[in-house]
């Protein structure tokens, strides 16, 4: 059975719902399907949409967004937290070690082949000092709760993680709709995310930076499935979104054409993957990114947001080692779990998967967006039969998890309200300083049973409260 | 500012622009095609539709044969069209989701929303009763989008794009029309001052949306081939005429040189052929040739916009 946020194991409304599960029973039919009618709209007309890839004929959705919020009590919240500051923390430690003197490979605590064979591990960023010595400038930590104090974190996005232009939208939809539920408590603000980017990017400008650092977003362009965000920072910050051609490197710095005299760019949050960052470095067939500018950022003389190479962090084989991880670099036990992790490169645990596929997740060590996984019990048995092929003919290529009892949240559905799974991806800035936005992006999935909470696979998202005292 | 967005910015209205005189050339074609006379001539209506929109040589590329049901579905939803209003509307609307940041709310969801009505909208279903009406919402559309753009942007770079890209697409339209209508459909010997001449030329104005107001203006209901070139040429008062037009691109023109400090080669270029209209006598350009007068402008018209795109760094 699974935890339900609203109605505790006891059937009784736990404290953070309680005004919340009264204002759902006296909410009619009619205001909801209000309600619904207006967010749909309000979503369409500002275009706050995403791309689905491989979908031509609805290249353009909108994120099914549900009214009933998930809710974090204060106290929640604060260890969720920490747990997750030290796991940043941790992580950006980490990085710096892999890419000066690899004191967790000497000192045996990480296989040095997990590393070096890593796709995501950027030779060229070994002995490279970016600013402040932060690699994963922007990260998204993702977290399920299975009992009322039992939470695990499910991957850790280092990359460039997505969404937080949704968890923005979902509270100013909710202000807007329902502004009576905001009156009678005080619900953390998470308005000031972008504002707080801005200062965690400016922290981390070179130090040849004059007094006002030039910042730019950098994205693949309008076909991207996560462009509007990449738009909607860049205007919530007040800074250009530049596309891969509009910025040159000349002289050894880094500029974009303007309407003027080219003008020099001091930071750079690209929403574009290593691979497509530089072509003389990277993916030479590449036009999405600058050529170039790894040579600018090696020298010292922009900063790129996250730093290329991050991705050896999240990648799934890296993920089995974080409690490892986590203690070898702050000298403490972890204060938020992993999952217990079946590496299949090794044949014992392949074997131990190869058994007791029906009952786990499979996921690959590279793939995201809830793409090429299994969710055994939830699948047929010829699916998991497809999968056992493609999995014994790559083993490396695959973890396994045990499925989990994903808590549930009441969610609106055609038959009306029922629990849904959801989980919880919290945004953390590192700069100065690491900042957490109270809350996050909660995704829930919107099938009868499913876990699989991906927008790419049908997955809605809630807006996200945490109450203060 | 970039330069890309300037130059989307430059499209976006340039595109808008387009899609309503699309739908304006649209109107004229339908409306001669329920007048009563020679079924011959409603064949040679639609050819002078794709003429005027400057799409005969795309349309035959695709099509054999002329008639009317094909020629409006090629020009109101054919997406190989780059002139289709739904090419246009889906450009327009591309080019201004790449520069969100540089619009305000209002530009950006008018342009959004005319999108998604437009996409949703089956071609079959704009059926020759339903055809008016629907060019009147591509209408509506667009001036919803320059009043927004008008009564919300800050007047800065942004803006001074917009308007460039508005004006030279609005001076290449009215050109076409006077040009193609006159030179190329008009003059047999024995047409000229008849019904069917008299037609041609309501006709001509109505394209511009101007057919009342040349009767205001002019205090005479007889159409006249000079007189209405002269009201699309160099009349100020009328806001589609080609002086009209320049007046506006030299405002912004004038504008941005003044917010960046510097004036180009463009800017001179541009004030040349404003001069150019402003001195215009009709005597004078009939003797010289009305054809060679309007060619000559849409060269030097579309030279202008070349230079803008180089001085700015279109990319």
């Amino acid at each position: 059975m699974s935890f339900n946020e609203m109605l505790g194991p006891d059937g009784k409304v736990r404290l953070p719902y309680s005004k919340v599960e009264s204002w759902l029973k006296q909410l009619g039919p009619s205001d909801i399907e209000r309600a619904l009618r207006e967010c749909d709209a309000r979503f369409r007309r500002q275009g706050i949409t995403f791309a689905v890839y491989g979908d031509e004929k609805a290249s353009e959705r909108i994120i099914p967004f549900d009214i009933v919020p998930r809710i974090f009590a204060a106290q929640e919240w604060r260890r969720l937290s920490a747990g997750i500051e030290q796991r940043v923390r941790a992580i950006n430690a980490f990085l710096h070690d892999l890419y000066h003197r690899q004191e967790i490979i000497r000192a045996g605590r990480i296989p040095e082949e997990v590393i070096i064979q890593n796709e995501a591990f950027v030779p060229e960023m070994v002995g490279v000092n970016p600013a402040k010595g932060i690699y994963a400038h922007i990260m998204g930590i993702d977290i399920v709760r299975v009992g009322d104090n039992d939470f695990y974190v499910l991957e850790d996005n280092c990359r460039t993680p997505s969404g937080v232009s949704y968890m923005l939208e979902d509270r100013e939809a909710m202000m807007h709709l329902f502004p009576e539920l905001f009156a009678g408590q005080r619900v953390a603000p998470v308005e000031n995310y972008p504002a707080m980017l801005h200062k965690t990017l400016e922290a981390v400008a070179p130090s040849s930076t004059g007094n006002e650092p030039v910042i730019v977003v950098l994205t693949p362009g309008i076909h991207n499935s996560a462009f509007f965000e990449h738009a909607f920072l860049a205007d919530e910050m007040g800074v250009e979104l530049c596309e891969g051609g509009d910025l040159f490197v000349s002289d050894g710095w880094l500029y974009m054409r303007t309407t003027q005299a080219p003008k020099r760019v001091d930071v750079v949050y690209r929403r574009i993957d290593d691979d497509f960052l530089d072509p003389l470095s990277f993916r030479p067939d590449s036009s999405l990114g600058v050529p170039g500018i790894l040579d600018v950022y090696r020298a010292g003389r922009v900063t790129l947001v996250n730093a290329p190479g991050t991705g050896v962090a999240d990648d799934k084989s890296i993920y089995t080692f974080m409690p490892d991880i986590i203690e070898f670099y702050t000298g403490e036990k972890p204060l938020l779990n992993n999952v217990p992790t079946w590496r299949c490169s090794d044949p014992q645990e392949l074997k131990y998967v190869d058994e007791h596929l029906a009952e786990l997740v499979v996921k690959e060590v590279h793939g995201s967006g809830g793409y090429g996984m299994l969710v055994g019990p939830t699948s047929t048995k010829a699916q998991i039969e497809t999968f056992r092929a493609k999995l014994r003919a790559r083993p490396s290529n695959y973890i396994a998890q045990p499925t989990l009892a994903l808590s549930t949240v009441p969610t609106f559905v055609d038959a009306g309200i029922a629990p849904r799974h959801v989980d919880l991806r919290p945004f953390v800035l590192s700069g100065d300083q690491v900042r957490i936005t109270p809350g996050g992006l909660t995704r829930v999935a919107l099938k009868e049973g499913s876990l699989v909470v991906n927008s790419s696979q049908g997955g809605g998202t809630k807006d996200t409260w945490v109450l203060e005292d | 500012m970039l330069g890309r967005t300037a130059a989307s910015l430059f499209w976006m209205s340039r595109y808008v622009e387009r899609a309503e005189n699309m739908a304006r050339l649209l109107e004229v074609g339908y409306r001669i095609t329920l007048m009563p006379g020679a079924v011959e001539g409603h064949r040679d209506e639609w050819q002078s539709t794709l003429a005027s929109a400057a799409c005969l040589q795309t349309y035959a590329a695709k099509h054999k044969q002329i008639d009317g049901t094909m020629v409006i579905n090629f020009l109101l939803f054919d997406e190989d069209n780059t002139s289709s209003v739904k090419f246009c509307m889906r450009a327009a609307r591309n080019n201004g989701r790449a520069v969100r940041t540089a619009l305000t709310r209002d530009v950006w969801e008018s342009l959004n929303s005319t999108w998604n009505e437009l996409a949703q909208i089956d071609p079959a279903s704009i059926t020759p009763d339903r055809l008016p009406s629907f060019l009147d919402w591509v209408k509506q559309k667009a001036m919803a989008f320059r009043g927004a753009l008008l009564g919300t942007m800050l007047r800065n770079d942004p803006y001074y794009f917009s308007q460039l890209g508005n004006f030279i697409e609005r001076a290449d339209n009215t050109a076409r029309i006077l040009d193609v209508k006159y030179f190329i459909l008009l003059p047999r010997p024995t047409d000229v001052g008849s019904e069917l001449d008299a037609q041609q030329w309501a006709q001509v104005l109505r394209s511009v949306s101007a057919h009342r107001a040349y009767r205001w203006f002019y205090k005479d209901s007889r159409y006249k081939p000079w007189l209405v070139s002269e009201f699309l040429i160099l009349k100020d008062e009328m806001p589609r005429s080609l002086l009209f037009t320049y007046n506006w691109i030299n405002a912004a023109l004038k504008d941005l040189g003044t917010l960046y400090g510097q004036r180009y080669e463009c800017h001179g270029l541009a004030s040349e052929i404003q001069e150019l209209l402003k001195n215009g006598n009709m005597e004078e350009i009939f003797q010289n040739g009305l054809h060679e007068f309007l060619a000559d402008f849409m060269h030097k018209n579309n030279a202008l916009s070349t230079a803008i795109a180089k001085t700015y760094n279109f990319p």
